[in-house]
């Protein structure tokens, strides 16, 4: 992408610059599994560049030594009692499927044909 | 029926619907019913409720009054009280799309902790909220369903994402509500619409059955038309759920307790910090006029008011637009179409790649699909150090400065949002005029901090309600509440009542 060095969006004169071409936009939505219209492409193309210039900020003042937070209150190894309790039935499971066949979820093909 | 008019039932606080219910004084039923009736009339115009639950609700409250009939102890201190439930927690068989058309339709199959925690405190669920597509928003527009209005001017915004419930409560439909808060969704719509929601801390409150926006910032929390409520309904909600890892393995804060001390006593003793960086440019003349008439106050109520200084705080909006895309982009990726929910172009023909693709991108709305692209983004390889892991050292700088502002105050206070409620559709091309409104939440969301929101009054230049932000250190809850308190019975005492007590009448507004 058209970021002019991904490892500090921020240029020497300390002014973010991060343009994000069409074909930029399009290949993240095909990444996000998002069918996008032109015209959607069109008004995200402006706007993620915009936003991405203003929190591109952030590198500015995250200098090396500074430990990552990522939970507000870390907590780590947490367990629980292995208890048995009551799942879903199997029709409860089903219920909400968008389509079932022989009492399973019945999803299109994976494989094309050229697969 | 009772001495009790309809036309007070709605207008009486959850501590005193609670007492006439449990006295004898109403039945459950009644206050139910009262309830139903004031949503029948304004719902239509302010949109509120995404779904109403007319039979749930009056079975729950039957229930209530045949426990009660039978000589039982109620089951907890807000046993038959009305609520309203956002729609992104999930009741079992009750429709929950979290203001999505990819969820439109979907009955969940199970009980999030905090509906269980509710049902068996005898609440009465009476509908699911209205809410800004998966939580993301800051003014309800974002809706699938179509906006929320705001009660004190129906061509406003209430805010957002929890506009639904902070509109609820303001229109006098339901006394109580849930919201949740990822970076200042129960604090905003509580400022924009003179009522009180309070963000727990980060695991303070279970996520079992919410639906998840962005994990690292994601917390439920109580709403209400007054502090004691909003107190009542946080006991009720809080506590550790082993099915919740992220869950504090905590007792609930006893912040009803905390609540009957500060309207008890003043605030000497307590250190008040006035946080130099959230009040300023960006902030509306009358918002700015009412916080410093807030920080009189305090002073006149004996706290010792100090100026403490977060650098980083500017920082903050810039983190969390990198932090909390780059979880929704992850997040959100559970709807594929599969198992539940919309699924469009099943043609026989088309892949399940095509399908989930077309279901995606029909199904989610605008700023649903333009933060999992910008999350996407944001966690690209060659982009993940400098946005994403920026990000979260900005996250600990902040941490930081909350360590540091701390250590002279037991308590900051600030703006919960920068501006008062604002006109429908003023705001919805602009993602960062937007994104803007959050300036004052945010920190806190980044820091797990508890915060929550008090009305301080109408703005002298719109004449609209502004909310007061209270933070406290992590697990703090009981000094937020208290000194929430303090402020909410000192402005009861110089004018004659709370700010929601001036919301329009709306009779009429069909």
């Amino acid at each position: 992408m058209n970021t002019p060095d991904p490892s500090d969006p921020v240029t020497p004169d300390g002014v973010s610059h991060v343009f994000l071409t069409p074909a930029d936009v399009a290949h993240l939505a095909h990444l996000s599994r998002l069918e996008l219209t032109a015209a959607e492409v069109e008004v995200y193309v402006g706007q993620l560049s915009g936003i991405l210039d203003s929190v591109a900020e952030v590198s500015r003042v995250a200098t090396g030594d500074i430990v990552p937070t990522t939970h507000a209150v870390p907590l780590s190894n947490v367990y629980r009692d292995d208890v048995i309790r009551p799942g879903l039935t199997h029709a409860e499971a089903l219920d909400q499927a968008p389509a079932q066949s022989e009492g399973r979820f019945r999803v299109p093909q994976i494989l094309g044909e050229e697969q | 029926m009772s001495e009790h008019r309809v036309g007070d039932l709605i207008r009486m606080t959850a501590a005193d619907l609670a007492s006439a219910i449990h006295g004898g004084q109403v039945s459950a039923v009644e206050v139910t019913q009262a309830h139903l009736d004031r949503i029948a009339d304004v719902d239509p115009a302010i949109h509120a409720f995404l779904h109403i639950s007319v039979d749930g609700a009056l079975a729950a409250a039957r229930a209530v009054d045949e426990s009660l009939a039978a000589g039982e102890r109620p089951a907890s201190p807000l046993a038959g009280v009305p609520l309203a439930l956002k729609d992104i927690v999930v009741q079992k068989g009750v429709p929950t799309t979290a203001g999505s058309k990819i969820l439109e339709g979907w009955r969940p199959p199970y009980d999030a902790t905090v509906t269980t925690r509710l049902l068996d405190a005898g609440v009465v669920i009476l509908g699911k909220t209205n809410l800004d597509e998966f939580a993301m928003g800051s003014s309800t527009e974002n809706s699938a369903y179509g906006p929320t209005r705001n009660p004190w001017d129906l061509d406003r915004i209430p805010g957002g994402s929890g506009g639904g419930s902070a509109a609820a409560l303001a229109a006098f439909e339901a006394p109580l509500a849930i919201g949740t808060d990822t970076g200042g969704s129960i604090r905003q719509p509580a400022a924009l619409t003179g009522t009180v929601g309070a963000k727990p801390t980060y695991g303070g409150v279970s996520r079992f059955g919410v639906i998840a926006m962005a994990s690292s910032l994601d917390q439920v929390g109580p709403c209400a038309r007054t502090v004691l409520d909003t107190a009542l309904l946080h006991e009720v909600i809080a506590g550790h759920d082993p099915r919740d890892s992220t869950s504090i393995p905590q007792p609930a804060p006893q912040v009803v307790d905390a609540v009957r001390r500060g309207q008890a006593e003043d605030l000497s003793g307590l250190r008040v910090g006035v946080v130099k960086q959230l009040r300023g440019s960006g902030y509306q003349p009358g918002v700015v006029a009412s916080f410093d008439a807030a920080v009189a106050a305090m002073t006149r109520l004996g706290a010792e008011v100090v100026e403490v200084d977060c650098p980083h705080f500017a920082y903050g909006l810039a983190a969390y637009y990198l932090i909390m895309p780059s979880e929704v982009s992850s997040n959100l990726a559970r709807f594929d179409a599969m198992r539940y929910g919309l699924r469009l172009g099943d043609d026989g023909e088309a892949s399940a790649e095509a399908v989930m693709t077309a279901t995606r991108g029909r199904g989610f709305g605008a700023e649903v699909k333009r933060r999992i692209i910008l999350g996407t983004y944001a966690l690209s390889a060659g982009y993940y150090d400098a946005y994403y892991g920026s990000a979260q050292k900005v996250r600990t700088l902040i941490s930081r400065d909350f360590a540091s502002a701390f250590a002279s105050a037991d308590v900051l206070v600030s703006p919960s949002s920068p501006v008062t409620a604002f006109g429908l559709g003023e705001k919805v091309d602009d993602p960062m005029a937007m994104y803007l409104n959050d300036l004052a939440t945010i920190p806190g969301s980044l820091a797990g901090i508890p915060a929550m929101s008090v009305p301080s009054g109408l703005a002298g230049d719109t004449g609209l309600p502004v909310g007061l932000q209270v933070m406290a250190p992590a697990l703090g809850e009981a000094v937020m509440y208290r000194v929430a308190a303090t402020f909410e019975a000192d402005y009861i005492a110089r004018n004659g009542g709370i700010v929601a007590r001036s919301a329009p009448e709306l009779d009429g507004v069909r």
